[in-house]
Formats: C-alpha cells, structure tokens, sequence
C-alpha cells in the first residue's frame, strides 16, 4: 500500500464560534452538503478506498445520521477523541500511530479544492521527499461578512514562505508571530540556494504528504503537538542542519549522548538508491561542486496552486465565500428533486435550494443557499444569504447578506440586513424591524437584546 | 524414325505435362501470397487444377506400378492435406501482413517475417488500437502523445513532461506496486538519466517488487511473478521507452525467475532471486566497471600528457577517468556539451571535483578544439549487433569529426549493452523526448514561445544516434579490447553461455 489518508475532523472552529456554536465545524452545512464531505469526495474521487477519520464523539454522532456522508464509498475508519480541545493535530497522529502501516496524506476537513492530487503526490514520490504539502494563493474575500464594521479584515498574522527558483523546493517557512525582529536566513541555506523566493499571499491547505518515518519520529518526541504550527517548521529547517545531511559516525555518538529523537529516513537498499543516484547524470541544481540535493536526505517540496479553488473554511468570511463557490464544482442540479417550489417564486440560476422545501408563492431567492426541510413563506425576499436547515421564515420578512443557522424562525415582516442569526432562535415578528448592520442573537443576550430593540422602537 | 519422333512426343508430352504441373503449382503458390482477399477465389481456382492436374494424369501415365485410381486417390488426399495446411498459413501470413512489412521478397518458401516493435508504428492505427487493447488489459493509462511532430520521425512517440502518466492512475496506486510509479516517476523527470542508472534503479525497483510479493493460491512462483511484472514493464515504458541495458537486464531477470524449480518455497525462492539481482549488477556493472577502467589504464589507452576529450556524461567514462588520475596519469580534459540537456556540466562537476584540470566546449565548436586532442573516450548506449553505436545524439558527429582529424575514438561499453538489434541510420527507432525542453528564456524574451499555434512548425528533441563502426577504433569492454565488427561474435558466445 503506498498512503494512508487521515482526516482531521476534530477541529473546534475557534475563530467562527458563532456557527460552530451547536454545530461542530466538520458538520456545518456548504451547499447543502457537510463541510467534511468535500475533502472526503476528494479522495474519493482520486481513489483512496479507506480513510481513517479522527473526530469527536459527537461529530461521529452526526456523521452516522448524515445521508451525504453515508454516501460517501470508501470505509471510513473513525477513531473519537476527546473534546476538551488539548490534543493538536500531531497529538492525534501519535494517537494513532499503532494503525498507522505506510506513508500518509493528511487532510483538515475544512479544506474544499478542487487540485489535482496527484501533483502533491508526484513531487513526494519522485524526489523522495519527506514532505510535501500544498499551497494556494490566496483570494480576496469580496462578500460582506456579517458582524465586520467595514470591509476591513482583521490582520491575520502573515505566513513567509521561501522557496527556490524552480519553486517546488520549501527552503523556509516561518509565521510573523514567531519572528521578532525580523526575518533571518540561515548563510547556509542561501549558499546552497542563492535564489531564494519568499512569498506571503499564500494559504496553507494543510494537505501534507508525510512519510512513515516522521510519524514514528513523532512518537517518540512528544514534545511535538501541531503539525502546521510546529512539526512543518521544524522539518523545513531541518533540512539544513549538519545532522540531518552527516553520515559522520561521530556526529551519530554526539546524538545519542544527548538523546535527541533523530528521523531515521533510509531505506533498506540504501547502497542500491546511492549507486542509481551516482550514475544518474542529474542534478537539482548547477554552479556549485555538491552532488543532487546536496546530499541532503531530508526535502520538504510544495506545490503551489494558482489556479482552481482552495478553501479553508475557518473564519466566517471563508464560510460565505465558498457556499458561493463550492456548489460550482460539482455538476449537481440547483434544486433538489424534492423541493416543493410554487410557480410564482422567483429563483436565481445562482441559488441552491435543499431537500423537502416548501417555497411558496411570490418569493425571490436570489444568490442564497436554502438548506433541507425550511419552509419558506409567501412575499419573502431572500438575497444573498445562507438559509440552513429546519429553518422556517413566515411571511413578508426581507433578508439580505445574513447567516441564518439551523432551526431558526423568523418571525413575519422581519428585516434582516447583514445579520448572523444563531442556532433555533426566534426573530420577532414585524413589531421588530431589524435593521442593523450587526446583529448576534444568541441564547444568552436573546431577551436582553429583544427589551433594548423593543425599547428603541 | 517415325516411331522415334512419336516416342520423342510422348516424352516430350510427358515431360511437358509435368512442367505445366509444376509451372502450376508455382503460380498457384505465388497467387496465394499475392491475394489476401477471399479464399473462395483460390479455391475456384485449385479446384479446376487440382481437377486438371488428376485428368492430364492419366494419360500420361505409361507404366503404372499402383492402379490408375489408387495413384490418383493418393495425389488427390496429398493436395488436399497441402491445401488445407496453406489455408492456416494464408491465415497467419494475412494477419501477419496488416502488422509488418515483410522484409524478405516473397520466394517459393513461406517469407520469414519480422515483427517490428510497436513503439517505432506509431503512425499505424491498427498498432495503436492493438497497443491500447493490451494497456487496458493490463489496466495501465494510455498515455497520449503531444504536439507536433516531424515528419520524418512521425512514427515515434512524442510525450510532454507535464502530462504524467501519474494523473490518470489512482492515488494510492493499487495496481502497479509503489516502487514502479516512483521509478516511471523518475524517469520521466529525467532525475534517472544514463543507462547504467536507469538499470540499477530499475533493479532496485525489482527487488523491493520482489519483497512484496507473495505467490496467490494455485499459482506457481515461477510463472505468475513473470505476469505480475509484464503490466509494470509496461508502465515504465510508457513513462519513457526502455533502454538496450534494461532490456537484457529485464530478460535476465524473467529467466531467472522462470528457471525457479516449483518445489521451492516462497521464501526461498524470493531469497534466491534477490541474491540474482545483486549478483547481476555487481558483475555486469560494478566489476564490469572496474574491468574496464583497469584494462584502459594498463594498457596505455591514457597516458600522460594526453588531451582526452568526452561527450556529454557517462558514468562509465568519467569512473576511468577518476580512476586514471587516481593512479597519478597526467592528463587534461576537454569536455563537449550539448542542448538542450547539457549534460556536461554535471560530467565538468564530477571531474573538476576530482582535480582533474578541464576544459568546456559546446558541440559547436568540436572542430576548432580538435588539433589539441590526442583521444576521445565515448560512452555508449547500446552496441549494435552489426558494430553501429547507440549514443547520445552528437556522438556521431564527434566521431566524424575525429576521424576527419586522425584522432582516435575509443567507446566504452559494459557486455550488457550489446543487443542484437540491427539499425544503420538514427530515424528508424530513436527517442523523441518533449520539444518544450528546447524553448529557452534570454534576456527575458522567450522567441519559440508559442510553438504550437504555428501550423508548420515542429521542434524536434532527438535523445540518441548511431555512430557507424568506420569511425570507431576500439571498443573497450570487460572482456578485452575488441574490434567494433567483433559485437556479434560477443552476442553468438553469450547466447551460447545461457
């Protein structure tokens, strides 16, 4: 076998807790289909046959129920861990080490592409690598994001990422919170590699090609807790540190005296690979006196999308934009078959609307996602939202640029403008006429916030 | 007289009889060959003279030992026995004809016809279906070829370097073992270039296939390992057309496994095989290696004071020059590159790592470096069986250029290599690798761009030509130092070993 696929599905959604609020992240609903049913359908299609799938207890619990994800052909292999959020996602791979046989691919589930695999994969099985992930550029968000004074995102902290002139090599990666005062280069990475091309626009997919030797490294160094914020950097830089390219018994001596876990990455015909490698008349890279790769064992490459979709559906932002996007990428019909949609309704070819829905007379749905089992009443104008399941809109409301979750009721003659309506709240009916540009109700601040709105009216 | 010139008749009547038979015999085996078409035609035909020759028989015959009837009983069960038995060789020469083109002129004896490989009938579509139907069979992608090609060598594939093979097999690739897709990987990268490489790896391959393999129920080691390796044969030469080396390397292997005699365990077995594979390349390219580079050595082939020049990168010429220095010669180096690979530099890095004092010249400019050299050391690809070398394209030309010169050329080569195939000319069965290698960027203005777009515009990336045996002195092998024409007798003498 030559990969494992492992989906992370165990992520909190920590910078969209106001979705994530009764929904775990991996079952949040994008086009009417679960987030983790994307990654899923990826490897589907590219044709993994198991995948081991790490996630909470009750993520399992929805995934059972979930029609779409019982769909899905490949064997899912759950492993449940705790919710406390403590365990990063190289924890999870050392939790699950035992089942762990070859190389894997590791996933986020709140990843949706649409990347041809196999360029990730070739450039970790043609030059051997030890790692290889993908990259994108990254997208401006253009849709009004519900909750933002102003178009203006909060700065996110940036990501360097240098790679060499044929840019597939990753020579340095750092994140700008970890740099103090300033970025600093190793003198012997840039005399290894005098061209150097250090990028910032780009967004980690967190899709990793990893070989079996850093998971068992993983293992027995356990200080080690994730993959993207600690494991990624730590096997960039060690590309160029003297041990990692050394077959100086006496460096080995100076390793064990201070016990420092070391990746063992040869393989069992070593002798044969060097001899192929030293009558082979390539090499990586011209001008100096050292061998291909300069005689390094550890390479980190990456592959560097700049057409196609890749998401990363962690902020609210993304969310928007890829219930825009994702349902582009598949061929599927707008509506689904069992909608029951009145006449006089006016959709958009844009909008999707979901399983057993009732869209009545008069209404206009335009660039919004419905999701299953909402009814929909009559003289309701939807325009550019997020309609998600269960939900129930009474007559005359208006609702524009808003996030409705499930099981909502909007009460009639509501009017939403750029509002996030949390999970089974109740909008009041046209007494209310909600107009702000932020609106947040949850469970907790509902009443205070229905006295102060009733008050101001 | 009367009674002489009457008996004279009637022999000359017989004897012209049977030449009218035996003329129509002939005529009937020739028009057989000619005419692919229907078989009833032929037989309207044989039946008027098999019912011609049985009734011009009888009156010829003087004195017959047999019955009239018997003897023509007899002649007519032998034409029925031989017409049945062209009917089945019609059968064989007519499928034989749509895939080949027989070589031999056709001659009262069946012709014996040679099939040509389908890699060098790309431009046959009967070929091309046949290639896919046996693809799909062994559930390895078609690969599709790419752009434009010359005329003169549309019979060859062509395939682009960002259209691998890899795209349209199955991630975890199920159906070809992971060590094959790496290898066919590499290959097409080009990250295993040189025939030595590409056998030792391809062998390196084979044993971690070897490994990982275990016999199924009912099956024999010996026979279902030999198919599981058919399907990834070829896979890698879908990803880029085998070499001569592999291929003796790959026949070798086949033997190997099939001479495994079926009482052997499965471990045994596996063990015995991998320890054929070490074997094999410690002979056949580690000793052979050192054979040579010795036997160069010794024998004064460099001496000092000389100016030796090399062509692109061998890795068997650079080992006897590394080793040439090492025993103290004193020489000097002139190395000559070409693109679009420009393999040289890598040869110029591993010399010049050495010590070894090197000049760098591109294949332009061989004649105006010429006077100063005193010999050239070539690698080779393959040997042919009629003494033609098989190199890297520009070889030729360097040996040209050296005889032209009087200097001699001296081609290094491991018995492995030899094949026995026959070729004269480079257009028959070359290597066409991707045309967009020769697009290259100066001065930030890139003039082949869009080569495709143009209607009449071809790029042609040749990998390999043969140097006819006139140009070369001596061939060093492990076995001595041999005449170029002296190929076949090594091929008769190794065919006899096995």
């Amino acid at each position: 076998m030559e990969l494992q696929a492992v989906l992370m599905a165990a992520g909190g959604g920590s910078r969209m807790t106001d979705l994530t609020y009764n929904t775990p992240k991996a079952m949040l609903p994008v086009g009417n289909k679960p987030l983790m049913w994307y990654p899923l359908n990826l490897l589907e299609k590219v044709g993994f046959e198991e995948v081991i799938v790490i996630t909470t207890k009750e993520v399992q619990k929805a995934m059972s129920t979930d029609l779409k994800i019982k769909d899905v052909k490949m064997k899912l292999d759950v492993v449940s861990i705790q919710e406390d959020g403590d365990m990063g996602t190289a924890d999870a791979l050392r939790h699950i080490q035992p089942k762990i046989k070859t190389d894997i691919l590791v996933l986020s589930c709140d990843l949706i592409t649409d990347v041809a695999l196999h360029e990730v994969v070739d450039l970790f099985r043609a030059h051997n690598a030890t790692m290889a992930m993908l990259m994108s550029k990254a997208h401006e968000f253009t849709e009004t994001v519900p909750g933002q004074k102003g178009k203006k995102k909060t700065a996110e902290q940036r990501d360097f990422v240098g790679v060499d002139k044929s840019g597939k090599r990753l020579l340095f990666m750092a994140n700008e919170a970890d740099l103090e005062d300033g970025l600093s280069i190793r003198k012997s990475i840039m005399r290894k590699h005098p061209r150097m091309l250090i990028k910032t626009g780009l967004v980690d997919a967190h899709l990793y090609c990893l070989k079996k030797a850093v998971v068992d490294f993983l293992t027995e160094n356990k200080s080690i807790s994730s993959i993207r914020g600690e494991l990624v950097p730590y096997l960039v830089r060690k590309q160029f540190s003297k041990t990692a390219s050394a077959s100086n018994p006496l460096l080995f001596l100076h390793l064990f005296l201070f016990w420092c876990p070391e990746l063992l990455i040869s393989s069992r015909d070593e002798p044969l690979l060097q001899l192929a490698q030293e009558r082979s008349c390539w090499n990586d890279h011209r001008g100096d006196m050292s061998e291909a790769y300069h005689g390094g064992k550890l390479r980190c490459y990456v592959h560097i999308m700049d057409q196609g979709l890749c998401c990363r559906v962690n902020t609210l932002a993304a969310y928007i934009e890829v219930n825009r996007l994702a349902p582009k990428l598949f061929e599927e019909p707008s509506v689904h078959p069992s909608a029951d949609i009145s006449e006089r309704c006016q959709m958009g070819s844009d909008s999707i609307i979901g399983a057993v829905c009732h869209i009545a007379d008069k209404t206009s749905i335009k660039r919004s996602t419905i999701g299953n089992f909402t009814t929909v009443k009559e003289k309701v104008k939807v325009t550019n939202s997020i309609i998600m399941h269960g939900v129930t809109i009474e007559e005359g409301c208006n609702i524009q640029g808003s996030v409705i979750c499930s099981n909502a009721v909007i009460g009639r003659g509501a009017d939403l403008k750029y509002c996030l309506v949390g999970n089974g709240q109740h909008i009041e009916p046209e007494g209310v006429n909600v107009c702000v540009w932020y609106l947040f109700i949850s469970a907790k601040c509902l009443s205070q916030l229905g006295k102060f709105l009733h008050s101001q009216v | 007289m009367l009674s002489l010139i009457v008996s004279e008749g009637k022999d000359l009547t017989k004897e012209e009889k049977q030449r009218l038979r035996k003329e129509k015999k002939q005529q009937k085996k020739i028009k057989e060959k000619k005419d692919d078409k229907a078989s009833q035609e032929n037989e309207k035909e044989k039946k008027p003279v098999t019912s011609a020759a049985p009734a011009s028989q009888p009156p010829t015959q003087p004195t017959p030992t047999k019955t009239k009837a018997e003897l023509k009983a007899e002649r007519r069960a032998r034409q029925e026995a031989e017409r049945a038995s062209k009917q089945t060789k019609k059968g064989e020469t007519g499928q034989q004809a749509a895939t080949s083109k027989p070589k031999a002129p056709p001659s009262d004896l069946q012709p014996v016809v040679k099939r040509l490989p389908e890699h060098i009938q790309v431009d046959n579509p009967d070929v091309l279906k046949k290639l896919a139907k046996k693809l799909e069979r062994q559930q390895i992608p078609l690969r599709s070829d790419y752009g434009y090609k010359v005329s003169l060598f549309s019979h060859l594939h062509q395939y682009s370097r960002k259209a691998p093979l890899t795209q349209q097999l199955s991630i975890p690739s199920t159906v070809i073992h992971p060590a094959i897709v790496r290898l066919g990987l590499q290959y097409s990268h080009g990250i295993v270039a040189g025939s030595n490489a590409r056998s030792v790896a391809l062998l390196h391959a084979f044993k971690q296939v070897i490994r990982d393999y275990t016999t199924p129920q009912n099956e024999e080691l010996s026979r279902d390992l030999v198919n599981k390796l058919k399907p990834y044969i070829s896979f890698l030469n879908q990803c880029r057309p085998l070499s001569a080396s592999m291929g003796n390397a790959i026949k070798y292997i086949k033997k190997e496994i099939s001479n495994i005699p079926s009482n052997c365990k499965e471990d045994e077995a596996k063990n015995k095989l991998l320890n054929c594979i070490e074997s094999y390349i410690n002979e056949k390219i580690i000793l052979a290696g050192v054979a040579i580079a010795k036997c160069a050595i010794e024998k004064q082939k460099i001496s000092d004071g000389d100016v030796i020049l090399v062509y692109g990168c061998s890795s068997l010429v650079n080992h006897i020059l590394c080793k040439a220095f090492e025993k103290n010669r004193k020489f000097r180096v002139i190395v000559v590159d070409s693109r679009p690979r420009l393999e040289g530099k890598e040869a110029l890095r591993r010399l010049v790592q050495k010590g070894i004092s090197c000049t760098y010249v591109l294949i332009s400019a061989v004649s105006y470096i010429l006077p100063e050299v005193s010999k050239v050391f070539l690698g080779a690809h393959a040997l042919l069986a009629n003494g033609y070398v098989m190199s890297r394209v520009g070889t030729s030309q360097i040996a040209l250029v050296a005889k032209a010169f009087n200097v001699p050329v001296l081609v290094c080569c491991e018995t492995y290599k030899f094949c026995d195939r026959v070729q004269t000319d480079s257009f028959v069965s070359n290597e066409l690798d991707d045309p967009d290698d020769l697009i290259v960027t100066r001065k930030g203005t890139t003039p082949l761009e869009g080569w495709e777009n143009e209607s009449s515009l071809g790029l042609l990336n040749l990998v390999y030509d043969v140097t006819p045996p006139d140009f070369v002195d001596l061939v060093i092998t492990e076995l001595g130092m041999i005449p170029c024409t002296s190929v076949p007798v090594v091929l008769r003498v190794k065919n006899v070993d096995q």
